[in-house]
């Protein structure tokens, strides 16, 4: 090396300092690639296999197959369950906007401290004792028979409508619940600096905590949501013809139950994705978390 | 003689039954630095933030021009626009970018239009060496960085007196420097200010007087050369001994 190539900086006595040279590359090995995958591959076929036979070669293996997992009954079920399915999923959009928008208006009630506020928090208090005590079965009850059975003038008589309000007002107190604690855990610095700056505590809320807050909640709200899609099937027994009630009632005419299989494998469909993105969430919250936090 | 620009007198506050200032007596120029000294847990942050009503005194009165920090000719926003704070951690709002963290408080407080406001955010940004962040978020700045935004968020409302609230103390050491530097340029062009620091060098360079609070209390003031050189009580100078011993001055 000649001396004009040498770096001016880190040299001692004029010596020629050389950094060793990178470590050679690991050669792929592909026993070590391979085997490991194949082991869990063949362990998973004996074990699975082996359930399988299990179950199948049980004595009462024909019937369980011809009562729940009938073709011709599944395909036969399957049109009306789609449908009955399609209004759950629609029930599911409404009111998951529904609770998202009502939960965060309870906790921001709930959070300011301005004393002009104490009666509404008193009632934000009162409400989430209630339905966050109450079974929703009852409350869809309650709501779904009970109002439309009053009558009353200008209101909608729908069992569908009151039974969804049902389920809003009973979600909407855990949703409040988990904005809240994601507004909790806001560092008061940000509401120093807020406060510093002259910005009201609406405007604190508003503009500096909330969008906090729901960054804070996203991986707990994802699994309000997979619930909540699963949950609408409650309002079945109040008579709306969701996936379940469809598959009730061609089970109620042929005495098969291949039906609710179906419909159980629609709910799968949707609910498995949401619960993978769930994941999926929480995890890129986890690793946002920990390099913010380093 | 010189203008008073802040006025305490006989501030007292209690956290429960923990009595964190006692009685404090303090008054700040026009275009006066003042530094507070002390231990952890002495008061001085305490004292910085009733001075724009962080912390609510329970005792006592603050004055800025003459006129209480609680009067109604302040309004709601009038103090937070005369007066203006920087914290240690720098509370940055870590939604919002370097330019809507800026601007927040002028277009929703001040009610200003979003290009006045942007516009007046970026000459400041320029200003302080930051032009280039305007669309970061904070967490992708250095921590030097950040704590130069909040100085320019502070700013932003043209206040007449800045309170500095251990500015340096999150920073790691070699992104000092520049922060104290903002500092010195500010003291030069007569900003008040209002500074609770450990950087017992920097508070001898530039303080115009130096307070050293213990037990919530002002125990001693006078110019820093006096204070550092020759404090009369003698937990002053036990606490300086600390800070020499442990290599801050």
């Amino acid at each position: 090396m000649k001396p004009t190539e040498m770096p001016t900086q880190g040299q001692t006595g004029g010596a020629t300092r050389r950094p060793p040279p990178p470590p050679p590359g690991r050669q792929f090995d592909w026993r070590e690639a391979v085997v490991p995958s194949l082991i869990s591959l063949v362990s998973i076929v004996i074990v699975f296999g082996g359930l399988a036979w299990v179950i199948t070669s049980a004595e009462q293996w024909p019937r369980i197959k011809l009562q729940f997992f009938n073709v011709d009954a599944m395909v036969a079920a399957f049109p009306r369950v789609l449908q009955g399915f399609w209004i759950n999923m629609r029930i599911w959009l409404i009111v998951l906007a529904c609770i998202l928008f009502l939960g965060i208006v309870l906790a921001v009630v709930r959070s300011l401290r301005a004393p002009w506020f104490a009666p509404f928090r008193l009632m934000v208090i009162l409400y989430i004792d209630l339905f966050r005590g109450l079974p929703v079965l009852l409350l869809v009850l309650l709501f779904g028979f009970g109002i439309p059975a009053l009558n009353l003038p200008g209101m909608p008589s729908s069992s569908l409508f009151w039974g969804a309000v049902a389920m809003v007002l009973s979600y909407s107190a855990y949703v409040c619940e988990i904005y809240r604690s994601g507004i909790d855990a806001v560092h008061e610095g940000q509401w120093a600096a807020a406060k510093s700056l002259g910005l009201s505590e609406w405007q604190t809320m508003i503009y500096a905590i909330l969008p906090q807050a729901v960054r804070n909640v996203l991986p707990a709200m994802m699994n309000i949501v997979v619930a909540l899609q699963k949950d609408v099937a409650l309002l079945s027994v109040i008579g709306v013809r969701d996936a379940v009630r469809e598959a009730q009632i061609y089970t109620a005419s042929t005495f098969n139950y291949s039906s609710l299989i179906v419909a159980a494998g629609l709910f799968l469909l949707a609910t498995i994705p949401m619960a993978r993105l769930a994941d999926y969430v929480t995890h890129r919250d986890r690793k946002r978390r920990l390099q913010t936090g380093g | 003689m010189s203008v008073t620009r802040i006025q305490l007198k006989e501030v007292t506050k209690y956290f429960g039954d923990n009595l964190v200032l006692d009685q404090v007596d303090l008054s700040v120029a026009m275009h006066e630095v003042v530094c507070l000294i002390g231990a952890s847990g002495s008061g001085k942050s305490t004292l910085l933030r009733c001075i724009n009503r962080l912390v609510k005194a329970d005792y006592g009165e603050i004055q800025l021009d003459g006129v209480s920090i609680t009067d109604e000719r302040f309004g709601k926003v009038g103090l937070h626009k005369r007066i203006g704070i920087v914290f240690q951690s720098y509370n940055l709002f870590p939604h919002l970018t370097v330019l809507d963290n800026l601007t927040l408080a002028p277009r929703r407080v001040h009610k200003k239009a979003r290009k006045v406001a942007e516009a007046e955010a970026l000459a400041q940004l320029e200003r302080f060496g930051m032009g280039g962040f305007a669309k970061s978020y904070p967490e992708q700045l250095s921590g030097g960085q950040q704590q130069r935004v909040a100085f320019v968020r502070a700013l932003m409302n043209k206040p007449d007196v800045l309170l500095l609230d251990e500015v340096t103390a999150a920073l790691d050491p070699e992104l000092v420097g520049e922060v104290l530097g903002i500092i010195k340029e500010l003291k030069a062009q007569g900003m008040t200010m209002v500074i609770v620091t450990h950087e017992m060098g920097f508070a001898r360079d530039v303080a115009d007087r130096v307070c050293f609070l213990e037990s919530g209390r002002i125990l001693e003031e006078g110019d820093p050369q006096t204070m550092f050189s020759a404090p009369r009580d003698e937990r002053t100078q036990a606490f300086l001994q600390r800070i020499v011993e442990a290599g801050r001055l």
